[in-house]
């Protein structure tokens, strides 16, 4: 489908080091990484989600969480919530 | 020294007393210190037997002391007469003296007492004393029923952990959701709703059930392509950061002159050997562009694509449209910005809807609905018209200019004007006269006076035309020596509009004189020129030798401000370029099927005053 197309993409670019797709629960379904490291990313960044996602909307209800984030010194990983599931990418920004 | 008299006083005070005694006082709730202490030192005490003579204890034991004294008297003198008592009496008082001497002195004084009494001195009666010690209780214990237990337990009711967070957001979800509740309760109240409902519900439950049987990644689409997004935007970091805040400070120190900074570059894989033939901003999302791709070659025709890009993502091109024949124009409706009109280089027309997601065009013409036959170079879109349909004009080389409107959901075409060329009218077989009709190959509206508008044909020629009238111009102006590519009405000053040609040239015309106030030659064969949407004196214009040249004419009359190379291959022609009507950013398409965006820099930016 066009969303497989769009995640090979997203896979393929500079400096991208992994994809993740996970689900509600937290449960990893698509991963390029090994399994134990995923599982580790899925349940602490499902905590920090709605953690977020929490904080926005209890300063403004009618406001959501659109995407995350967060730039460490080795690499930027980035969240993108949806309604089920949770897109991660593990990207190495270019500087 | 010695001689120093030291006094000694001799005091009451006890030097053990303490002097400082300090006691709380709960009148005053705070420690009081005691002025006086008691200085009396106690060397010696010990507790005596003595008993005052008058008091209530010495008085009664003096007169038990006396009465006891008197039976040793009394018996003696009444022995006659009461032996028995009184031996019992006297026999009682020798033994029990000891202990209860008290009592049996109480009793044999009150019997000496009474005896007492007949002879003379009466005594006073003594009271028995009641012994505290001797009490003798009489009590009786009822019979205690014995006790049985019966209990009964119900069922303990069935309890529940339940722990949640009370946010702000959740009570707003919670107030939606009894806001949504309400409305379908009232929807359906009414009865029509309810029919359609059910036929609905059934829908979506068998959505539902197909939905959540696969393990669905469509529904991340929207998340991936955010995520697209985000992931161009660090790798072009500082790219993005120089379309922001990039000012180009040399600018200061080059007398006017300005330059374009390359930003991105667009390209798709099966775009490579097509041409760059259209170049559209979308009017409400301001970030969106659209880009018709064909061949300008005559002889090597292939198919086309339509393709609109986004200046967020650079690496991908959102949507995505492939046609069998090139695309030779195109433009996008200003009220609905997901309507795209486009222009075939067979002669066909097609209006491509963005919002539904085939890559065929919604509505097309054809042979029979009155295509053009030739290429089409223009479509514009007009106003809605009086009915409400949809309509544009497309203007092409067999020199029609025709109007199609969407009338049910198919194009019809009307026939605006022919492009008759002057003075060309032929005597035809049988006496016919046949008009050689001018080729069309752009054309501009007014922006205010929506009947007026500007064709350019490949004569060279500029017609200005109404659309009221079919068969005549307003007027002629002799404009080019070869086919002029791309006129322009100035969006500012309501009479000018600029022309350019493969003759070299560009002209600046005001539409009431004939010949042209502003020429200039860029030394190679113009493509495109566009005003710039910020300044009424700025345009731009890019040739065939991969220049692109910015104008303006508040500051210089005659020369460019800014002529820059763009595409370095040298096979590589310049076709079209367009002003981003919001951010200070061109694009420029290329033969190659690039699409180049640069940025201006604040020379080429002035705003007139």
């Amino acid at each position: 489908a066009e969303v497989d197309e769009t995640l090979k993409r997203i896979q393929a670019h500079k400096g991208v080091i992994a994809t993740m797709i996970i689900n509600a629960e937290g449960i990893p379904i698509r991963t390029t990484l090994d399994n134990s490291t995923t599982v580790q990313y899925a349940g602490l960044l499902c905590q920090l989600t709605t953690k977020a996602r929490s904080t926005v909307r209890d300063i403004d209800p009618q406001n959501d969480l659109t995407f995350l984030r967060i730039r460490s010194k080795k690499h930027e990983v980035m969240v993108a919530p949806d309604k089920e599931y949770l897109l991660v990418v593990i990207q190495n920004p270019c500087e | 020294e010695l001689k120093e008299e030291f006094t000694r006083v001799l005091t009451a005070n006890n030097p053990h007393a303490p002097q400082n005694i300090v006691r709380y006082s709960f009148k005053e709730r705070a420690y009081k210190p005691i002025g006086y202490v008691d200085q009396t030192a106690i060397h010696f005490s010990l507790n005596g037997n003595l008993i005052l003579k008058d008091s209530d204890e010495g008085r009664r034991q003096s007169v038990k002391s006396a009465v006891s004294e008197k039976p040793s008297l009394a018996s003696s003198a009444v022995i006659s007469e009461e032996t028995e008592i009184k031996d019992e009496e006297g026999t009682e008082d020798t033994q029990a003296e000891g202990e209860e001497e008290a009592e049996e002195a109480g009793t044999a004084e009150e019997a000496e007492a009474e005896e007492a009494e007949e002879p003379p001195p009466p005594k006073v009666k003594e009271q028995k004393l009641a012994n505290q010690f001797n009490f003798i209780e009489r009590a009786s214990k009822t019979l205690n029923n014995p006790l049985r237990e019966r209990a009964c337990q119900s069922e303990p009711t069935p309890c529940k952990n339940f722990s949640a967070t009370a946010n702000q957001w959740e009570i707003y979800d919670a107030y939606m959701e009894e806001l949504q509740k309400m409305e379908k309760s009232k929807e359906k109240e009414k009865p029509k709703a309810q029919i359609a409902k059910k036929e609905e519900k059934k829908k979506g439950r068998k959505l539902t059930s197909l939905e959540s049987q696969s393990d669905d990644i469509t529904k991340i689409s929207k998340a991936a392509k955010i995520m697209e997004r985000m992931v161009n935007q660090n790798i072009f970091d500082d790219i993005a950061q120089d379309f922001k805040y990039f000012e180009d400070a040399s600018d200061e120190y080059r007398n006017q002159k300005g330059t374009l900074l390359p930003l991105w570059k667009f390209q798709y894989d099966k775009t490579k050997r097509l041409a760059v033939t259209a170049i559209s901003w979308n009017p409400k999302y301001k970030d969106l562009f659209a880009v018709g791709y064909g061949s300008y070659d005559f002889m090597k025709q292939s198919h086309g694509m339509l393709l609109l890009y986004t200046m967020k993502n650079p690496s991908f091109p959102e949507y995505v449209f492939s046609s069998e024949s090139g695309i030779m124009c195109l433009d996008i409706h200003n009220d609905h910005p997901y309507l795209v009109a486009v222009g075939f280089y067979d002669g066909n027309v097609a209006i491509y809807n963005l919002k539904k997601a085939t890559s065929q065009p919604s509505y097309k013409s054809s042979a029979k609905s009155g295509k053009h036959t030739d290429p089409v170079w223009q479509v514009k879109w007009q106003k809605d018209d009086m009915d409400n349909n949809l309509n544009f004009f497309s203007v092409s080389s067999d020199g029609r200019i025709v109007s199609w409107t969407l009338v049910k959901n198919e194009l019809v075409h009307t026939d605006v004007i022919k492009l008759s060329a002057e003075g060309t009218t032929m005597q035809g077989p049988e006496g016919l006269q046949l008009q050689t009709l001018g080729c069309g190959t752009s054309f501009d509206f007014h922006k205010k006076i929506d009947y007026l508008f500007l064709v350019g044909t490949e004569e060279g020629k500029i017609y200005k035309c109404s659309k009221c009238y079919s068969s005549q111009f307003l007027d002629v102006f002799e404009a080019h020596h070869m086919a002029v590519d791309s006129v322009s009405w100035n969006p500012y000053h309501l009479k000018v509009f600029i022309s350019c040609s493969s003759d070299w040239t560009v002209k600046i015309w005001d539409h009431t004189i004939k010949t042209p106030m502003f020429i200039y030659d860029l030394h190679s064969a113009v493509g495109d020129v566009a005003w710039s949407p910020y300044s009424s004196t700025v345009f731009a214009a890019v040739t065939t030798d991969g220049k692109a040249h910015v104008f303006d004419l508040s500051i210089n009359k005659y020369e460019a401000l800014c002529t820059q190379i763009v595409v370095a291959k040298k096979k590589n022609k310049i076709t079209h370029i367009q002003f981003n009507p919001v951010y200070p950013v061109v694009i420029i398409g290329d033969e190659r099927g690039h699409i180049t965006c640069l940025k201006l820099s604040p020379n080429l930016r002035k705003m007139p005053k």
